[in-house]
C-alpha cells in the first residue's frame, strides 16, 4: 500500500493545542482506548480534558469521546475537532461534518467509505483495523475488543504519543491476566505499526512532552465527592441508583470498604459505616434525615428526577432543622430528560425545594477538586446551620476525568457539629427548648435521641413554637419561620467565597457558576477589547460581594447551562437589581458549554448588527 | 393543641419497675384525640410495655408519620426524643435513626393510611431490611383527619358512615409482611389491653422489625353498623387463637403463664415467648401455614389476633451490614477520617 502523503497544513501545525474526537459504538469496550489516550497525554504533562458523550443505553448506540489538549490550559469542551477517529459507521455522516477544515479523519477501510461522504477540505486516513484484528484474533469478541486497543495504537502514532507509555498502562491494567495482556499489547502494536508504515506520522498537530504532571491528578467529580464524604466522617449513606449520580455512592461503598473496615472482637470484619440502597429517593432522603436526626453525618446522592421526589423531605428537614447533605449530579431535564447529558437546570428547584416558604443552602463546585472540598464543607454547614445542604455538581464534572491539583487534607480538621449538645451540657440547662435561645446566627441547641431524659422533645413538620410544641398561633409560628430566614441569610458568609475578579475599565462583567468556569475564562481571554470582570458564584445564599459585583458594572452576562436563566433569576430575586442589568447566555443542548458559544453570544449583544 | 400537660393527680402508690420508675414516668402530654379513640388505648399499651420491660425512657426514639395515629408519640414518654415526620416516610426515617445509633429503642407509630397507602413501599422495604424496631399500625380502616374516607385496610363491603360500601380489597399488613419475609408479625385490638401489652413487649424484645397491627376503631368515622373496624364488629369477630405471653429476660412476668405451652421461642435478648391455646397444627415459625391460616380466617370474616409469626434467625439490618457494635453517630473522628497520608497514597494512582 502506498504511503498516504499528508498535506502540509502550517495553519494547523499546533503542537499541544488541538482536539480530537473518537466515535464508537457503546458496549464494545471503547472506554479503554479513551482512557489509554487521555492518561498518556496527561502523563506527558500536557493539560488535557476528556468528555465522554455516551447514550442512555447498554449496548449498540453511538458514543463519543472528546479529548482536548491545550498547553495554554484551555481544557473546556470545544466543538472544533482537528482529528476525528470515526469507528462507527452509523455516525459517519455526522462525524465527517464535525471535522474542522484542514483536519483529519481516521476510518476503518476494511469496508469502503461512500465516496459521496468525502470532503475535499479534510484528509481521510483509512486503516483496515477490523481486518488486521480478524487476522490476529480468533473470536468475534476478541476482535471487537482488540480493535479498540489497535485504534489507540494508531492514534498514538499519529499524535506522537510514546507507545511505551501506553504499553506500560496495559501492563498495569492486565498484570494478573497474562493472556489478555499479551493480546492487548499485540493489538496496540498492530495499530501503531500500521500508522507508522502507512501515514506520515506524526500529524502536524501532536503532543510533545512538557514534563511530569507534578502535583496534578486525573479524577472525576463523583469519586471526589465520595472521598469528601469519607474524609468528613459520614457514616450513613442512603441512595437510589440514578445516572449520573450512581458512581458517587458506588465510590463511597468502595472507599468505606477500604478505609472503614477493621477486625472486630471475634476477628470478623466490622464496618464503621452503613450504606443502604433504598427503595426510592423518598426513602433515601428519609434515611438520611433519620440518621442525621439521630446524630450521624449522613448523605445521599441523586440527580434531577430524584431531587423532585425528595422535595417533601427537604422541606421537613428545613422546618425541623435537621442536617442533611444531598449531592445533586445534574443532568438534562425536564422529566427523564437526557440522563447522560449535562445541564445546570436544578438550581431553582433545589434552592426552594419543597412547598411553603423554604430555602436551602447550595454549593456550586466547578471541578472535582471543589467537589471534594465542598462536600466536606457541606457536612459542616449542614450541622452548623441544622439544615439541608445541596452540593450542585453536574454530569460533566461528576462523570468525566478532570485534571486538577492534587487534593490536600488538613489533619487538624475536626467536624463542626454546630450546637449539638452532649448530655452534660443538657443537664446543666434549666430547660432544653429545641428552637429556643438562638445564637447570633440564629441557630438553636440540638439534642439527639438516646442520651438523657433532659433532652426529651418531639420535633415535627407541623407548625411549632420555640419549644417544638405544636402551635397554630400566628406569633409563635412566625417566630420560628422568621428565624429560619435569618439563619439562612447568616449562612452566606460561611459558604465558600465567590471568585471575584474585578478589572479596571471592564466594559461589563461575566457571572457564572460550576462547570462553566473553564469555558467562561477562555471566552474572557479571547474577547476583543478590555477584559471583562469575572464572578464565579460558589454558593447560595449569596454574600454581599455578589450584589456589589453586579452594581459595579453597567451590565453583566450570566452564563449558565439551562434554558430559563435560573442563576439569573435567583440573582434577580436575591439582589433586587433590574433585569436589564443581567443578560442571559444560555447553553442547554446537553453538551458541556464551550468558550466559542459564550464568546459569540456576548459579541452578538455587544455589537448588534 | 397537642401539648396540654397532664394534671398530676395524686394516686395510690404506683408500682415501680426495675429502674424504680412508675408508669407515669413513661407518660406524655394529654391526648387531643377524640374521646374514646382506640389510639389512646394503643398509646397506653405502648407506655405499659415500655414500663414493664424497664426500658430507660430516654433510650426510646419515637417516630411517626402523619395522621391521627401519628400524633400519638406526643402522648407517651416525654423523656424521649421524638420525630413526627412526613406522611408515609416514617419507616425510612426510623431506618436512618436505627442506622445511626444501634442502642436506641426505636418505636414507630403509624396508621393504615400512613403505612398501607402512601407509605406501603417504605414499610415493605423496612421489613425487608429487618430494621430493629417496634412498628405499630393503629389500624382503623378510615382516614380520620380528613373526615371519613376509606383507607387501604377497609374490608370489601364495609360501609362508610354515609353508608357507601368499600369495593376494593383490603391490604392486610400481616399477609404483606409474611410475603416480604417479615420476622415478627402480631395483631392486637386496642380494646384488649391484656393481650396487646404482651404483644408490644415481645415486639420490643424482638431482634428485628416487629410489626404489630392493632385494630383501633375510629369512634367518629368508623364505629357504626356496617363497618368491619368498629368496636362491636371486632369484639364479635376476633379470633384470639394464637395467644402468646412474653417472659422478659429480666423483670416481672406480667401476664399469666400457661404451663405446657405449645411452643416456646427465645427472643433476641434472651426473653422467651410462650404460645398457648394455639390451634392444632399452627406453627408461628411456618410461613406457609401462617399464611393459609390468615387467608382462611379472613375469608370467614374473622380477625386473627395474637403473635402470628416469629422468626428469630434472620439477621437484622446491622448484622447484614456487619456494622460495628458501637453507635455510628459518635464514633471518634480519627477512626473515620483516613487522613492526609492516606489521601496522598490514594492519589498516587491518579497521577
Amino acid at each position: 500500500m502506498a504511503k498516504v502523503q499528508l498535506p502540509e497544513a502550517p495553519s494547523r501545525a499546533r503542537v499541544n493545542e488541538f482536539a480530537i474526537k473518537l466515535a464508537n459504538v457503546n458496549g464494545t469496550g471503547s472506554a479503554s482506548t479513551n482512557n489509554l489516550l487521555m492518561q498518556t497525554i496527561f502523563r506527558m504533562g500536557v493539560p488535557v480534558s476528556g468528555k465522554n458523550l455516551f447514550p442512555s443505553n447498554i449496548q449498540g448506540l453511538p458514543t463519543w469521546y472528546e479529548v482536548r489538549v491545550s498547553q495554554s490550559g484551555h481544557t473546556a469542551r470545544t466543538s472544533s475537532f482537528d482529528l476525528m477517529v470515526a469507528m462507527n459507521g452509523q455516525t459517519y455522516q455526522q462525524d465527517i461534518a464535525e471535522v474542522a477544515s484542514g483536519g483529519y479523519l481516521v476510518y476503518d477501510d476494511s469496508w469502503p467509505l461512500d465516496q459521496e461522504m468525502r470532503r475535499p477540505d479534510i484528509t481521510f486516513l483509512g486503516a483496515p483495523l477490523a481486518q488486521l484484528c480478524a487476522q490476529r484474533f480468533a473470536t468475534v469478541k476478541e476482535r471487537i475488543l482488540m480493535k479498540n486497543v489497535a485504534t489507540a495504537g494508531l492514534v498514538a502514532a499519529l499524535l506522537a504519543l510514546p507507545v511505551d507509555e501506553l504499553s506500560k498502562q496495559l501492563v498495569a491494567a492486565y498484570s494478573r491476566r497474562p493472556q489478555l495482556l499479551e493480546d492487548n499489547q499485540a493489538a496496540l502494536q498492530l495499530g501503531y505499526q500500521y500508522a507508522l508504515e502507512n501515514f506520515s506520522c506524526p500529524l502536524p498537530f501532536h503532543v510533545e512532552r512538557m514534563g511530569a504532571p507534578d502535583g496534578r491528578i486525573l479524577i472525576d467529580g463523583n469519586t471526589a465527592v465520595a472521598l469528601g464524604a469519607v474524609f468528613a466522617g459520614a457514616t450513613v449513606g442512603a441512595w437510589y441508583p440514578i445516572t449520573p449520580a450512581t458512581s458517587v455512592m458506588e465510590n463511597f461503598i468502595r472507599l468505606c470498604a477500604q478505609y472503614r473496615r477493621h477486625p472486630g472482637p471475634d476477628g470478623r470484619e466490622v464496618n464503621d459505616y452503613l450504606i443502604l440502597q433504598a427503595e426510592d429517593e423518598l426513602a433515601a432522603l428519609g434515611i438520611v434525615v433519620g440518621a442525621s436526626w439521630a446524630g450521624a453525618r449522613a448523605f445521599t446522592s441523586t440527580s434531577g428526577p430524584g431531587l423532585s421526589l425528595m422535595q417533601e423531605l427537604l422541606g421537613l428537614a428545613y422546618y425541623t432543622e435537621v442536617p442533611a447533605v444531598l449531592v445533586d449530579v445534574q443532568r438534562a431535564g425536564p422529566s427523564t430528560g437526557m440522563p447522560t447529558r449535562v445541564q445546570q437546570a436544578d438550581l431553582l428547584s433545589a434552592a426552594f425545594a419543597s412547598h411553603g416558604d423554604t430555602r436551602h443552602i447550595l454549593l456550586f463546585p466547578s471541578d472535582p477538586s471543589e467537589c471534594f472540598r465542598h462536600t466536606v464543607q457541606a457536612f459542616d454547614l449542614a450541622e452548623r446551620f441544622q439544615t439541608p445542604v445541596l452540593v450542585m455538581s453536574d454530569l460533566d464534572i461528576g462523570m468525566n476525568d478532570w485534571e486538577v491539583p492534587e487534593l490536600t487534607w488538613d489533619d487538624s480538621y475536626r467536624p463542626d457539629r454546630g450546637r449539638l449538645l452532649r448530655p452534660e451540657e443538657l443537664e446543666r440547662l434549666e430547660h432544653f427548648w429545641r428552637y429556643g435561645d438562638p445564637d447570633p446566627e440564629w441557630t438553636t441547641p440540638r439534642a439527639v435521641p438516646g442520651e438523657t431524659p433532659q433532652a426529651g422533645h418531639l420535633v415535627r413538620g407541623s407548625g411549632h413554637d420555640f419549644r417544638a410544641v405544636y402551635t397554630e398561633r400566628p406569633d409563635e409560628y412566625q417566630e420560628v419561620v422568621d428565624r429560619l430566614l435569618r439563619k439562612h441569610r447568616a449562612a452566606a458568609e460561611h459558604l465558600p467565597p465567590p471568585v471575584v475578579e474585578l478589572r479596571e475599565g471592564a466594559p461589563f462583567g461575566v457571572i457564572t457558576m460550576g462547570s462553566c468556569d473553564l469555558a467562561a475564562r477562555e471566552a474572557l481571554e479571547q474577547l476583543p477589547g478590555p477584559t471583562p470582570s469575572y464572578l464565579r458564584i460558589t454558593g447560595y445564599p449569596f454574600p454581599p460581594a455578589v450584589a456589589e459585583f453586579i452594581e459595579a458594572h453597567p451590565h453583566c452576562y450570566v452564563v449558565e447551562q439551562n434554558r430559563d436563566g435560573q442563576l439569573r433569576s435567583l440573582l434577580l430575586i436575591e439582589t433586587g437589581v433590574g433585569g436589564e442589568r443581567l443578560r442571559p447566555v444560555l447553553s442547554y443542548g446537553g453538551l458541556p458549554i464551550t468558550a466559542s458559544f459564550i464568546q459569540d453570544r456576548i459579541l452578538e449583544q455587544e455589537s448588534p448588527k | 393543641m397537642t401539648s396540654i400537660a397532664k394534671p398530676q393527680i395524686p394516686l395510690l402508690p404506683l408500682e415501680r419497675n426495675e429502674l424504680g420508675l412508675t408508669i407515669r414516668d413513661y407518660s406524655g402530654s394529654m391526648s387531643t384525640l377524640c374521646a374514646g379513640c382506640g389510639h389512646d388505648s394503643v398509646t397506653a399499651a405502648i407506655q405499659e410495655a415500655l414500663w414493664g420491660l424497664s426500658v430507660p425512657p430516654y433510650q426510646v426514639a419515637k417516630l411517626s408519620g402523619i395522621g391521627c395515629s401519628s400524633k400519638t408519640p406526643q402522648y407517651f414518654d416525654s423523656a424521649a426524643v421524638g420525630f413526627n415526620s412526613v406522611h408515609g416516610r416514617m419507616a425510612a426515617v426510623a431506618s436512618g435513626a436505627a442506622a445511626a445509633n444501634r442502642g436506641l429503642v426505636v418505636v414507630g407509630v403509624s396508621g393504615d393510611g400512613d403505612s398501607l397507602s402512601i407509605g406501603l413501599g417504605n414499610l415493605a422495604h423496612a421489613i425487608r431490611r429487618n430494621v430493629r424496631m417496634l412498628y405499630v399500625i393503629a389500624n382503623n380502616g378510615v382516614y380520620g383527619l380528613t373526615k371519613g374516607q376509606f383507607s387501604a385496610s377497609a374490608d370489601i363491603g364495609s360501609r362508610s358512615r354515609k353508608g357507601e360500601p368499600n369495593l376494593m380489597p383490603p391490604v392486610d399488613p400481616m399477609l404483606v409482611g409474611l410475603s416480604l419475609g417479615a420476622t415478627f408479625l402480631a395483631r392486637g385490638f386496642s380494646g384488649d389491653k391484656a393481650q396487646l401489652v404482651p404483644l408490644l413487649k415481645a415486639g420490643l424484645s424482638h431482634g428485628g422489625f416487629a410489626l404489630v397491627d392493632v385494630i383501633s376503631p375510629c369512634v367518629q368515622f368508623n364505629d357504626h353498623e356496617g363497618s368491619t373496624k368498629s368496636f362491636r364488629y371486632v369484639r364479635e369477630h376476633e379470633l384470639q387463637d394464637i395467644d402468646a405471653d412474653i417472659i422478659p429476660v429480666r423483670g416481672q412476668i406480667h401476664s399469666e403463664q400457661t404451663p405446657g405451652a405449645a411452643t416456646e421461642v427465645e427472643l433476641h435478648d434472651g426473653s422467651r415467648v410462650l404460645f398457648r391455646a394455639v390451634p392444632e397444627g399452627y406453627d408461628p415459625r411456618d410461613r406457609v401455614r401462617v399464611g393459609s391460616y390468615l387467608v382462611e380466617s379472613a375469608r370467614q370474616g374473622e380477625i386473627a389476633t395474637g403473635l402470628l409469626y416469629l422468626d428469630e434467625t434472620t439477621p437484622d439490618m446491622h448484622q447484614v451490614s456487619a456494622t460495628t457494635e458501637e453507635r455510628l453517630w459518635d464514633l471518634p473522628f480519627q477512626r473515620l477520617c483516613p487522613g492526609s497520608a492516606e489521601l496522598a497514597k490514594f492519589q498516587a494512582r491518579l497521577r
